[in-house]
């Protein structure tokens, strides 16, 4: 094996790497946001992130950085939004969100355009990796250690607020992991399909499961998976990762509607 | 005043589970609740009756404080409280075994099977589907949930929704067999009046404002009655037996 192939190996196991540990958190994180019915707000979140990293393309640093003050200011408004405004997401989404994307094709060259959109993880380098599985793993336990308590308040405010649980703290913790994998998802499926990033393992593993253990495993199991498969099939085929992982996803999806039970 | 009065007023306040005073409930500038105060001592079983849209929920909601409030409410200092709330729509939602449901609290497999026994369940639906269940079993399994972790008061909102007439008449004997068995206080809030009679020993009448308060067969006199549900509305006489 030459260099060459060695680096390109490499650079292969980085980006699987990588690929794995955030679709495994991002369809962990997925599950509890299905069953908060938010599954669809990582969509308009990436959608914002898009001029922060417009500018990371432009200045050449890590897109995650550039998109995470911007998906910061999503998860703001949607607090500002939910608790001050009667307005729905969906308004939220139609105005503010879209004006993301509007901004961000001010200024972003039309070259870099499928990036910024799809994602490019076939680059990602040894520091990147490290990164995004050294933060993967603090939040895979932060979700963890709010997972029973969110379902609770997912199930019924009142109920949650009657045992003593803090509702506001856990929300805040909750939307801010949802920051941190948008951030995260952009870097492997862009800016425009983080929503089918945790959404539809979610969705699969909803449909396969019994209880609550088969249902947050399976959101793990088919979001890690996905990502294998698809950066296996960017490999051979050459096509960009990001769309490969969604479209395997939802594969799994739709066979999953097969075995569904009823 | 004696020793022996301030003896008494110590003990009766350290018997007081919740104490409420001028409580007013406004919900988007309408009133629902105007100007209620009422205490509730340990071993009370209190009932809240009024009809349908008489702020009874609301009250309940307050109390545990999910609704803003003028006025003032007490609870007795580091209670645990119990709720079983009318409906979980959103339970659905979730594919959720009855042992997970439990888990969610932080009960412990073993207490669960006892407070499934506690309400005629046994080990069986520890792993059924919460959706799976019928209403009355969903229903008791609530009411297990809420006696986890050992709470002193419970609150009940209007337990016999949804449920038929030989369901409604276990979960009333049930909840006679619990008080008895745990020493609970209960609220219970209902717009059915035989439970009051049946089963409480101090009755709040609610129509926005508090129109009657007492025990059930002080207060409950056909006046009363007509002024909580309307002139036209029937009410069923109690037997003195």
């Amino acid at each position: 094996m030459s260099i060459i192939d060695i680096k390109i190996m490499e650079q292969f196991l980085l980006s699987l790497m990588a690929g794995i540990f955030i679709g495994g958190v991002a369809g962990y994180l997925g599950t509890l946001m299905l069953s908060k019915k938010m599954a669809l707000v990582a969509g308009p979140l990436g959608h914002l992130t898009l001029p922060g990293i417009a500018l990371a393309l432009l200045y050449g640093f890590d897109v995650s950085l550039g998109a995470f003050p911007f998906v910061i200011l999503g998860i703001i408004l949607i607090w500002l939004f939910e608790m001050r405004t009667k307005l729905s997401m969906e308004a939220l989404t139609a105005i503010v969100f879209a004006s993301g994307v509007a901004v961000a094709f001010l200024f972003l060259p039309i070259e870099q355009a499928e990036t910024a959109l799809v994602g490019d993880i076939s680059e990602i380098s040894f520091l990147d990796t490290l990164i995004t599985c050294i933060l993967c793993l603090p939040l895979f336990v932060l979700i963890k250690r709010i997972y029973f308590k969110m379902t609770l308040i997912n199930i019924s405010e009142d109920l949650a607020k009657s045992e003593g649980i803090n509702i506001k703290k856990y929300n805040l913790l909750y939307l801010f992991s949802i920051a941190i994998i948008v951030a995260l998802g952009v870097k492997i499926v862009g800016g425009l399909l983080t929503a089918a990033l945790v959404a539809i393992p979610a969705a699969t593993a909803r449909n396969l499961s019994k209880n609550l253990s088969q249902f947050s495993l399976g959101g793990i199991f088919f979001g890690a998976l996905s990502s294998f498969l698809g950066i296996l099939l960017f490999k051979i085929t050459g096509f960009p990762a990001g769309p490969l992982i969604i479209i395997v996803s939802t594969f799994f999806f739709l066979i999953s509607l097969i075995f569904k039970k009823v | 005043m004696s020793a022996n009065n301030i003896n008494d007023r110590i003990k009766d306040m350290e018997n007081l589970v919740l104490r409420v005073k001028n409580l007013n409930v406004d919900l988007e500038k309408e009133e629902i609740i105007k100007d209620l105060s009422f205490e509730v001592k340990k071993g009370d079983v209190l009932t809240i009756l009024g009809p349908n849209g008489a702020g009874k929920t609301v009250l309940l909601r307050t109390l545990l404080g999910l609704l803003p409030y003028r006025g003032e409410i007490h609870w007795m200092p580091g209670i645990k409280i119990g709720y079983v709330p009318q409906r979980l729509p959103f339970i659905k939602d979730i594919p959720l075994s009855v042992k997970e449901f439990f888990r969610l609290k932080g009960t412990r497999e073993k207490e669960v099977k006892e407070v499934l026994s506690l309400v005629g369940l046994n080990d069986d639906f520890l792993n059924k589907k919460m959706e799976d269940l019928s209403s009355g079993q969903f229903q008791r399994i609530l009411v297990a949930w809420s006696l986890s972790l050992n709470p002193q008061i419970l609150l009940f909102d209007e337990p016999t929704t949804g449920i038929d007439i030989g369901g409604e008449e276990t979960i009333y004997g049930l909840l006679a067999k619990l008080k008895k068995e745990k020493d609970l206080t209960i609220l219970l809030v209902t717009h059915d009046l035989s439970v009051v009679y049946k089963f409480s020993n101090y009755v709040i009448c609610l129509n926005k404002c508090p129109i009657c308060q007492g025990s059930p067969k002080e207060v409950l006199i056909p006046d009363i009655l007509r002024k909580l549900y309307g002139e036209e509305v029937k009410f069923y006489e109690h037997h003195r037996h």
